[in-house]
């Protein structure tokens, strides 16, 4: 069993589906936990179920201000901040010919530019602790391309580029850094898709299901860890066999 | 040596594991002390928190020395 008692974790993105499940994987292994995210209702909602270890710190990272203070925010809620899930990210989807300068920046901010703000801001307790553990959520399709993402593959490519770069800058002081690349997971994005979408979806997907947001939580739950100290720049593609990479 | 000569040397010492002898005013923290970049970025880190004080990144980067360390920081404090 994976026990993570006196470690505090801040998860980003808490209040979507993926983001919710991980800090509840976290919580559950005896994580100390702060929950951002955009949304305070569904962030409350949150806390309150999980009880005692859970501290609520809204953040819109597409404001500088806000990336520069949750960490702050984090450890004062929570004494440090030893695990950090980025999870948030954000989609502004167009073809390539008509995306606008504006979508392509909102996207690379929030997805790849709060990530390096926020990482590098807890690198510093994380070095004096020398124990550390960053988790990006990145996505399969960094990996493989997807039409009218060319700005999310972009930004999800980078983190994995990102995350190695870091990932040798510090493992000599006990903080690893890796990534974790979802395939199609069953959140409140993929319920809007219809039958005809989901099956075709489903034909290119060899386990035959779409995965969980609990899915994701595992993967995320081990690279917090101690069990995966030896574990660092990787990124743990979780998609059901769909990329083999 | 003043004292904050005796607490830079200290944290030195501490820090990167040399001997006590070894850390003289003129040893550059890279080339005699054998610390790597990030080592240098503690060691700033350490300095910050034991003297209260804040050491830009453009000041750090001229610490190359135990001397500059104490020089900077007589200044600072």
């Amino acid at each position: 069993m994976i026990d993570l008692t006196g470690k505090n974790a801040l998860v980003t993105g808490a209040s979507g589906g993926i983001g919710g499940a991980i800090a509840e994987a976290l919580h559950a292994a005896g994580a100390a936990v702060a929950l951002s995210g955009t949304r305070e209702a569904p962030l409350n909602e949150l806390a309150g179920k999980l009880g005692e270890r859970a501290h609520v710190v809204p953040a819109n990272l597409a404001d500088p201000e806000a990336v520069a203070a949750l960490p702050k925010a984090a450890a004062e809620a929570m004494g440090s901040v030893d695990i950090l899930v980025n999870n948030a990210g954000i989609t502004r989807d167009n073809l390539f010919m008509r995306m606008s300068d504006e979508e392509w920046d909102q996207v690379l901010d929030v997805n790849l530019g709060s990530v390096f703000r926020l990482s590098r801001a807890v690198l510093r307790g994380m070095m004096k602790a020398r124990w550390g553990r960053i988790v990006n959520i990145t996505s399969v399709v960094g990996t493989t391309g997807n039409p009218g993402q060319g700005n999310y593959a972009a930004a999800k490519a980078g983190l994995v580029g990102m995350s190695k770069s870091l990932a040798s800058e510090v493992a000599s002081r006990g903080i690893t850094v890796n990534c974790v690349a979802p395939g199609f997971i069953e959140t409140a994005m993929t319920d809007k898709l219809n039958d005809d979408q989901k099956s075709r979806i489903l034909g290119q997907i060899p386990t035959g299901r779409m995965g969980t947001p609990a899915d994701i939580a595992a993967a995320v739950l081990y690279l917090a860890s101690p069990a995966s100290g030896y574990v660092t720049g990787a990124t743990l593609h979780v998609n059901g066999g769909m990329a083999m990479v | 040596m003043s004292d904050i000569a005796d607490r830079v040397k200290k944290i030195v010492v501490e820090h990167l594991g040399v001997d006590e002898e070894k850390v003289v005013e003129s040893a550059s923290f890279i080339d005699d002390l054998g610390a790597d970049s990030l080592d240098t970025v503690e060691l700033v880190m350490a300095f910050e928190e034991e003297f209260g004080i804040e050491i830009p990144d453009d000041a750090a980067e001229t610490i190359q020395t135990v001397g500059d360390a104490v020089k900077f920081i007589n200044g600072a404090v």
